[in-house]
């Protein structure tokens, strides 16, 4: 088990690792230079000194391997440079975002663990077939539907129609609730996917009449026995979605006017503010290992058989 | 056949359709548009109402499927052509060859897509081809991994052996017996990929790093129907039920092809 649980953490040290210096090198071969487009500006009436002492506090004049191992050094010890479109350190502009992506993503990630096992129960416990296939396809649908355009749709047809939830204004919950359904359909629908094939596995297993015959309910018998035993693939997919929480965030965000880390790296991409997006992508790489890790480690404890397998 | 799968046929053909031949079905001009017919509800003059210019919105989806379409059969070339070399590399070669891309495939499958995309896009700048490119570089992990798998399945059949005790070449029985018989489930994932890739490309479009305006591609328009929410729905729902009915069938395709071979 302790080998199991080093050998799963240094994997996934290895793997943020990779993902750090893969973007470090991408974004570092940028070939306009972002701090020359912003402060050679001549409105500004910097003097080539000026700027040079400019790229300097960036530490734009190092050595490539240097900066490498400077901006390395920086992220393990919780400082992640200065933004180049504001000049404030990255990490002050992260901290202030974080909170209201926090609040949404998780909010959303509830949400759609709930849509995803309504739909994965109801299908599996409707015995009409038409019924049932209408609740499978549901997250095929959701999957195709463009994540900004149902936003919109939303705002208008509880906003604009129903006058339901206020655009501008109202309490801090009223203005969660569209970004946070907005962001769950999408997330919802590869859960409720693997949970009713989960599901339907599980069925078929010879226990499941022996329980029927023995006078279980349909209801007892999915809660207790077949659910319990389904729930394990669905758990991996479901941390698997915790880098799309962040992706769509970017989307849910703009679309809503709201603050966070999505609109940190909108506005990044616009002013190729490259320590920014550097931060935002380690950022969402380690939310997904550190999710994917805790899942894997949490699997033998919560399935016994795989804690005699291993 | 059942309905639906020759529904998202029909869809697709459509859609096609209006990439290759849009004046057959509209006689508007996507750009040029008439200022005293500026926002009509859809009817039976135009079909999807006019926008704040008085353009046929009809037109503008119909100009706009080039562009969608386009995009987002570069970014399935480029996930398909580097993520199945990879993975037929991976796969066949197998040792430390295999571990590193592997490897290089989890770090990719650890950022998300859009953010990946992205990072492109600050790299190579906006516009419609660098987004198509960003998309495809967001699909390779998962076309190496297909491939991979299918490489490695493929591997160890008889015929294969037999290719190799006959004499064959590595790279001539690699070509010859294992990348066909690879190719089916690969197939089926570039299917899927294209509808993700039209979702991806629509996403970037509307938050402004694909086209210019007035180009009518078709995240750009449902950006350009949002100032009218509380007064034209149309501007933006109709748009969007398109690229929603081009992406199911897409994904519907997909799951007939996997299931029974292209």
């Amino acid at each position: 088990m302790t080998r199991y649980l080093l050998s799963r953490v240094g994997q996934a040290a290895l793997v943020l690792w990779a993902a750090f210096t893969a973007s470090y090198v991408l974004l570092q071969l940028l070939p306009g230079d972002s701090i020359l487009i912003k402060f050679q500006n001549p409105e500004l009436g910097l003097s080539p000194q000026q700027i040079a002492e400019i790229r300097a506090y960036y530490g734009a004049g190092d050595p490539p391997l240097l900066d490498y191992l400077n901006t390395l050094l920086g992220f393990l010890t919780g400082s992640f440079g200065y933004s180049i479109d504001t000049g404030s350190p990255v990490v002050e502009r992260l901290a202030e975002a974080l909170p209201e992506t926090a609040k949404l993503a998780s909010a959303a990630f509830v949400l759609a663990v709930l849509i995803a096992v309504l739909i994965a129960f109801a299908a599996s416990y409707s015995r009409t077939s038409w019924l049932r296939g209408a609740l499978l396809s549901v997250p095929s649908l959701f999957i195709s539907v463009p994540a900004f355009w149902l936003g919109i749709l939303l705002i208008q047809v509880f906003s604009f129609r129903l006058r339901l939830v206020p655009v501008i204004g109202g309490g801090e919950l009223q203005q969660l609730i569209l970004p946070v359904l907005t962001l769950a359909v999408p997330i919802s629908a590869p859960i409720a996917q693997v949970l009713a094939r989960g599901i339907d596995q599980v069925y078929a297993q010879p226990f499941v009449p022996v329980i029927a015959a023995k006078g279980a309910t349909r209801w007892w018998i999915l809660w207790r026995h077949v659910a319990r035993n389904a729930v394990l693939p669905a758990m991996t997919v479901a941390g698997l979605t915790f880098g799309e929480l962040i992706a769509g965030s970017v989307v849910t965000e703009t679309v809503f006017g709201r603050g966070g880390i999505g609109r940190l790296t909108e506005q990044a991409v616009n002013a190729q503010d490259t320590p920014v997006m550097l931060a935002v992508v380690v950022l969402a790489a380690a939310v997904f290992v550190l999710v994917n890790l805790v899942v894997d480690v949490l699997f033998p404890v919560l399935d016994p058989r795989l804690k005699a397998a291993s | 056949m059942k309905g639906g799968l020759i529904l998202s046929w029909l869809v697709i053909v459509l859609v096609l359709l209006w990439a290759v031949v849009p004046g057959v079905f509209t006689g508007y001009d996507p750009i040029a548009g008439v200022p005293a017919e500026k926002l009509q509800a859809p009817g039976a003059e135009h079909l999807f109402g006019t926008d704040a210019v008085g353009r046929d919105m009809f037109a503008r989806v119909v100009h706009g499927a080039v562009h969608s379409l386009s995009g987002a059969f570069v970014a399935v070339a480029v996930g398909l052509v580097l993520g199945t070399l990879l993975g037929l590399l991976a796969g066949s070669a197998g040792g430390v060859l295999d571990a590193v891309v592997m490897r290089v495939v989890d770090v990719l499958l650890s950022v998300p897509g859009l953010l990946l995309a992205l990072t492109v896009i600050i790299l190579l700048g906006p516009g419609t081809v660098n987004v198509a490119i960003a998309v495809g570089i967001g699909s390779v992990a998962a076309f190496v991994r297909l491939s991979r798998s299918e490489v490695v399945r493929v591997r160890r059949t008889d015929y294969v052996e037999a290719a190799f005790g006959s004499g064959g070449r590595f790279p001539v029985v690699l070509w010859r017996h294992v990348l066909p018989n690879s190719l089916g489930p690969v197939i089926a994932l570039a299917a899927l990929q294209f509808g993700v890739a039209i979702l991806a490309i629509s996403t970037l479009g509307f938050l402004g790093y694909g086209a210019e305006p007035p180009t009518p591609e078709w995240g750009l328009l449902i950006a350009e129907g949002r100032n009218y929410l509380a007064t034209s729905w149309w501007l933006t729902t109709l748009p969007g039920a398109v690229v929603v009915a081009v992406v199911l069938a897409a994904s519907r395709i997909s799951r007939s092809i996997a299931k029974e071979g292209p």
